[in-house]
């Protein structure tokens, strides 16, 4: 399956839920803002919200900006 | 002197300068430049994650929390809508719920679109948010951001990264007087004198990042900053004298010796 994550195409294998992919991806969770589908993710639902075919995924965070 | 407290929508802070965490050669000359500005809160920009290298240092690891107030921006939206997205995940990303709100206008002066930012402030507000917004030095669009529900008005004093100085005293004056909530001249700033005009001129406070991210010396430049602010503040609360075309001497004019 394949979904869009921060604009660019990204393959998985199955189903995984958001805190699956983030550690996955080694990213700490609570230094993220993740929106799933234009939905914003709450921190404690990242163990329940599954990613599945097609969904996009933007995984934001704080970086230097005046 | 005592001075009185410096209070954004109730949170209080002691300095009265606010810096950038964007443009400096690295994250470690960042922190000393923040340390040497004596700045509570700094400002951040949300982006996308890396997802290809995760090599990346953090910022959020050279940024003292317990001391700096983190103020997420919207900078790089340029629609109301845009922005609001940004306000919402910077909130979900960060400790509070305070936004820097930025929509810009144009490319090339990075100029407000004050119709957009005043649109973004009432949702904004609407949804619990504080809202800082950076304007341009017009003393109406301050006044209808502040109808709003804006926290702050912030006022540019010239283009962001330009380091003009303050463009338009006579503005800043006038938003001044018109102002109720803390007024921070936010971008234009260049050098310590700049900072200290908007400061003399009534400012609450001064936001700023290329000006010491810029310098040849950053922590020289943070330093310089720091003292600025507080003179300026200073002079502002002591009255300065009027101005006048001739000379008033200082020492007295009798008893001029063999006269």
């Amino acid at each position: 399956m394949q979904i869009t994550l921060n604009g660019e195409r990204y393959e998985l294998d199955e189903p995984i839920t958001v805190a699956g992919l983030l550690a996955r991806l080694e990213i700490d969770p609570r230094r993220v803002a993740v929106e799933h589908n234009l939905t914003i993710i709450k921190r404690h639902a990242y163990p329940e919200v599954v990613i599945g075919d097609g969904d996009t995924l933007e995984i934001v965070n704080f970086v230097g900006g005046g | 002197m005592i001075d009185t407290p410096f209070v954004i929508a109730g949170r209080t802070f002691t300095s009265r300068l606010i810096v950038g965490t964007g443009k400096y050669s690295s994250y470690a000359v960042m922190a000393q430049a923040h340390e040497a500005s004596g700045a509570e809160m700094v400002t951040v920009a949300v982006r996308r994650v890396n997802i290809s290298d995760r090599s990346k240092e953090s910022l959020l690891d050279y940024i003292d929390t317990k001391r700096m107030f983190i103020l997420p921006n919207t900078a790089g939206c340029y629609t109301a809508d845009e922005a609001i997205r940004t306000a919402r995940l910077a909130r979900e990303a960060g400790l509070s719920n305070w936004i820097k709100l930025e929509v810009i206008g144009d490319e090339r002066t990075l100029f407000p679109d004050n119709e957009a930012l005043i649109e973004a402030t009432k949702v904004l507000v609407k949804e619990g948010f504080v809202v800082l917004p950076y304007t341009n030095d017009d003393p109406i669009a301050c006044r209808k951001l502040e109808d709003a529900g804006a926290a702050a008005v912030m006022p540019l004093g010239a283009p962001i990264g330009s380091g003009l100085g303050i463009q338009n005293i006579n503005n800043l004056r006038i938003i001044r007087e018109f102002a109720r909530v803390p007024l921070i001249v936010d971008a234009g700033v260049g050098t310590a004198s700049d900072a200290a005009l908007a400061m003399e001129l009534g400012a609450d406070g001064v936001l700023m990042n290329t000006a010491i991210a810029g310098a040849e010396k950053p922590v020289a430049m943070a330093q310089a900053m720091k003292h600025a602010v507080i003179a300026g503040r200073l002079a502002y609360l002591a009255g300065r004298i009027p101005k006048r075309m001739y000379a008033n001497a200082s020492s007295p004019v009798e008893g001029m010796v063999g006269r």
